[in-house]
C-alpha cells in the first residue's frame, strides 16, 4: 500500500476509524488535540459519531455507554485530562468493557507543560483509578506504529473485555513520518451477546454492572484475566542484546534514542544493547530471561523519578545493578546515554 | 384481586425500603413501556445510588453508570442505537450535585434522550445527606440544625435549564392517585417525543424516600404532596413538540 505523510496523532485517529471504531467522545488538550480535531470530521465522513464532551469526565462516560452498547469505542487525553479519566477506566474494568485510551504524554504534574513526557508511567502500570485492577499498555514509537498498533489495542480490548491504554508522548504525538495505513476493517456493534440491544421475551436481560464482585466466583475469574494477559499479551523488542554487557531499556520516544544511542556505542566497542517494552504493562519480563553477558541496565525515561527502573529490577530478579538516565523533559541525549555507559565500563576496570 | 402488572417487573426481591417513590416510577415506566410496545426496546442507564436497584426489579437490558454520570452514558448508548428508546434514570443528587454539568450540557446539546429524576430532597443510598434539592430549613444528616437558605441554596432544574432550547422539561409528583396519574402521562410524553427525535426531555418525580425523611409511608407521601410540590411545582415547563432535532 502506499505511504502518506502523517503526524503521529493523526495516524492514530485514521488507525482507529480502520480498526472499526465509530465513537470517539473527548475534550482538547495539547498535545493530543489533533486525534480530536481529526476525527471531528473524519468520523462523519464513515457514518461514525463525533462527541466534543463538556469535560473528559463526561467524555469517558459517553465512551462507557457506546461501549456497552457494542461499538468499538476511542477516547484520548494527556496530563489533567488523563487524570480526570481515570474514574470512567476503573468502571469500564468494573464493568468488564473495551475500550481503546490514548494518554499523549505531556511533562509534568499538576498542569505541567506541553512539552513530551513520560511521567504517567505509574499511573498507566499500577492501576490509575481506585481499586484493584491492571490495564494493558501499549507503547507505539513511531507514527507507523501508532498506527499499526490500533488493531492490535481493540483487538485485545475485545478479546479481554478490558480498556486498553496507548501510552504515547507529544514527540511522536507531533512528528510526521511516512506511513503505512491498514486495510478497513469492519466492526459488528450486535457482535457481542453481552452488549445492551433491547430484552426480547426469551433473552436474558443484560447487565452491565460495576458490581460483579457479588458473585462466588469473581476473584477467579479476575485472577485468571491478568494471569492470561500476563502470560499472552508480553510484547517486546530487542536489539543487540545476545552478547550486550549493558542492556539499556526504554519505550516510546526514549526507545528511538536509545537506540542510536546502542549503535555509537557498539562503534566504540563496548557491547550495548536494548530492550524495547511494547507492552508497559504486563512488563515483558520474558525479554530479561536467558540475557547470558549483561552486566547492567540503564532505564532511559523522560522523567526524574526513573518510573520504569524498579520494573527492570524485578524482571531480573534484582540480580543486575539497574541505573537510570531520566530527564525532566528533554528528550534523552545519545550521547549522554552512551557517555553512562562508557562510564559503566570505567568503574568496572577500576574494579 | 387480580393484579395486572407488566411484564417487565420482575418480581425479584426488592431492595428497596418500603415506602419508597422509586418503586411507583418504575412501575409507571413498565407500564409506559408497554402501552408503548417499547418493552423488548428499552435501553436502561442507572446510577450506582439506590436507582441501582431498579437493575434486577425490571427486565430492561440496563447499564450501571458511575455516580453522577447516568447521562452522558446514555448519550453514548443512544449514539450506537439510535433506533431504541434510551434512557437515564437515577436521583436528584447525581443529577443536579455530581452530574450538574453533565445535565446542563446535555440539554444544550438537546441529546435526544429521556431524562428521569428522582427527586427525594436527600442523598437516599448514602444515608439522607443534604442535596442540592434539600428544601430550606429542612433537616438532614448533614444539616443537622436545618439547611440554612444564606448558605445553601436549594436548586430548582426547571430555573436552571427552564429557558434552554431543548424538547421536553416537566415535573410531576409520585404521590396521590392524580400526581401518580400526571407523572405517567409526562413519562409517557417524553418517550414519544423521543421517538419524533425531539430532543432532550427530562422529567423530575417528586419522590418519597421515607428511611432517610424519618416519616412514616403515609406522612411521607403527604410531604411529598405539600411541602415538597408547595416548593417545587409541578407541571409542564417546556413542550416544544413537532419540529424535530
Ligand atoms: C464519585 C462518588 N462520590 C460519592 C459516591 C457516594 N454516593 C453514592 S450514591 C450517592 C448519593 C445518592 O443520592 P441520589 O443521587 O439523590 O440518589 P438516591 O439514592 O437518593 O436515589 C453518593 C453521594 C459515589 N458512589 N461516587
Ligand atoms: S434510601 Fe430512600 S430512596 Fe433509597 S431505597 Fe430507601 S427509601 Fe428509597
Amino acid at each position: 500500500m502506499e505511504k502518506v505523510l502523517m503526524k503521529g496523532n493523526e495516524a492514530m485517529a485514521e488507525a482507529a476509524l480502520r480498526s472499526g471504531c465509530r465513537f470517539y467522545s473527548g475534550y482538547p488538550i495539547t498535545p493530543q488535540t489533533e486525534i480530536l480535531e481529526y476525527l471531528s470530521w473524519r468520523l462523519d465522513e464513515v457514518g461514525g459519531t463525533f462527541v466534543q464532551a463538556e469535560s473528559e469526565l463526561s467524555g469517558i462516560n459517553m465512551l462507557l455507554g457506546a461501549s456497552a452498547a457494542g461499538a468499538r469505542v476511542l477516547t484520548s487525553s494527556s496530563g489533567p485530562g488523563f487524570s480526570l479519566k481515570q474514574e470512567g477506566i476503573s468502571y469500564l474494568v468494573a464493568a468488564d468493557l473495551p475500550a481503546v485510551i490514548i494518554d499523549v504524554m505531556r511533562i509534568g504534574t499538576g498542569l505541567g507543560d506541553i512539552m513530551q513526557g513520560q511521567g504517567d508511567y505509574l499511573q498507566l502500570t499500577k492501576g490509575g483509578g481506585h481499586g484493584d485492577y491492571h490495564t494493558i499498555v501499549l507503547a507505539p514509537n513511531s507514527v507507523q506504529e501508532n498506527s499499526d498498533m490500533m488493531d492490535l489495542a481493540f483487538d485485545l480490548a475485545e478479546k479481554y473485555r478490558h480498556p486498553v491504554l496507548i501510552a504515547s508522548d507529544a514527540a511522536i504525538g507531533q512528528i510526521a513520518e511516512a506511513v503505512e495505513l491498514k486495510e478497513f476493517r469492519e466492526h459488528d456493534r450486535d457482535k457481542y451477546e453481552w452488549s445492551i440491544k433491547g430484552c426480547k421475551k426469551g433473552d436474558e436481560q443484560r447487565k452491565i454492572q460495576n458490581t460483579y464482585y457479588t458473585m462466588p466466583s469473581y476473584p477467579e475469574y479476575l485472577k485468571a484475566k491478568y494471569a492470561g494477559m500476563e502470560s499472552n499479551e508480553q510484547r517486546w523488542e530487542s536489539y543487540r542484546v545476545e552478547d550486550a554487557e549493558v542492556i539499556a531499556v526504554a519505550y516510546g520516544i526514549s526507545s528511538r534514542v536509545s537506540k542510536e544511542a546502542v549503535d555509537i556505542a557498539r562503534e566504540k566497542g563496548l557491547k550495548a544493547g536494548l530492550i524495547r517494552p511494547v507492552t508497559l504493562w504486563p512488563f515483558p519480563v520474558k525479554a530479561f530471561a536467558g540475557l547470558k553477558s549483561v552486566k547492567a541496565f540503564i532505564s532511559v525515561e523522560v522523567n526524574i523519578l526513573g518510573q520504569m527502573a524498579d520494573d527492570v529490577r524485578l524482571a531480573t530478579q534484582c540480580k543486575y545493578p539497574v541505573g537510570s538516565y531520566g530527564t525532566f523533559y528533554d528528550i534523552p541525549d545519545p550521547d549522554v546515554l552512551v557517555e553512562k555507559i562508557e562510564a559503566f565500563y570505567e568503574k568496572e576496570r577500576e574494579k | 384481586m387480580n393484579l395486572k402488572v407488566p411484564e417487565s417487573i420482575t418480581f425479584a426481591k426488592t431492595g428497596f425500603c418500603p415506602g419508597c417513590g422509586h418503586g411507583i416510577a418504575i412501575r409507571l415506566i413498565a407500564e409506559v413501556m408497554e402501552e408503548m410496545a417499547l418493552t423488548e426496546k428499552l435501553l436502561a442507564v442507572v446510577d450506582v445510588a439506590c436507582s441501582s436497584l431498579a437493575i434486577d426489579m425490571w427486565r430492561f437490558d440496563t447499564v450501571m453508570a458511575a455516580h453522577g454520570r447516568p447521562i452522558p452514558t446514555a448519550v453514548g448508548v443512544k449514539h450506537i442505537r439510535p433506533e431504541n428508546p434510551v434512557m437515564a434514570y437515577f436521583g436528584d443528587g447525581a443529577a443536579y450535585n455530581i452530574g450538574m454539568a453533565e445535565t446542563v450540557h446535555a440539554a444544550l446539546r438537546n441529546d435526544n434522550i429521556c431524562v428521569f429524576v428522582v427527586n427525594n430532597s436527600v442523598f437516599g443510598m448514602t444515608g439522607g445527606q443534604m442535596a442540592a434539592t434539600t428544601l430550606p430549613w429542612q433537616k438532614t444528616v448533614t444539616s443537622p440544625y436545618g439547611k440554612d437558605p444564606k448558605k445553601y441554596g436549594t436548586l430548582d432544574i426547571t430555573k436552571v435549564i427552564g429557558q434552554m432550547d431543548i424538547a421536553y422539561l416537566a415535573r410531576g409528583e409520585l404521590s396521590g392517585a392524580a400526581g401518580i396519574e400526571q407523572s405517567k402521562k409526562m413519562i409517557k410524553k417524553a418517550f414519544e417525543k423521543q421517538l419524533a427525535n425531539e430532543g432532550f426531555c427530562l422529567v423530575e418525580l417528586l419522590s418519597e424516600c421515607p428511611t432517610n425523611l424519618g416519616m412514616a409511608p403515609v406522612d411521607m407521601m403527604k410531604h411529598v404532596h405539600t411541602a415538597m410540590a408547595g416548593y417545587f411545582k409541578p407541571g409542564e415547563f417546556i413542550d416544544k413538540g413537532g419540529s424535530g432535532r
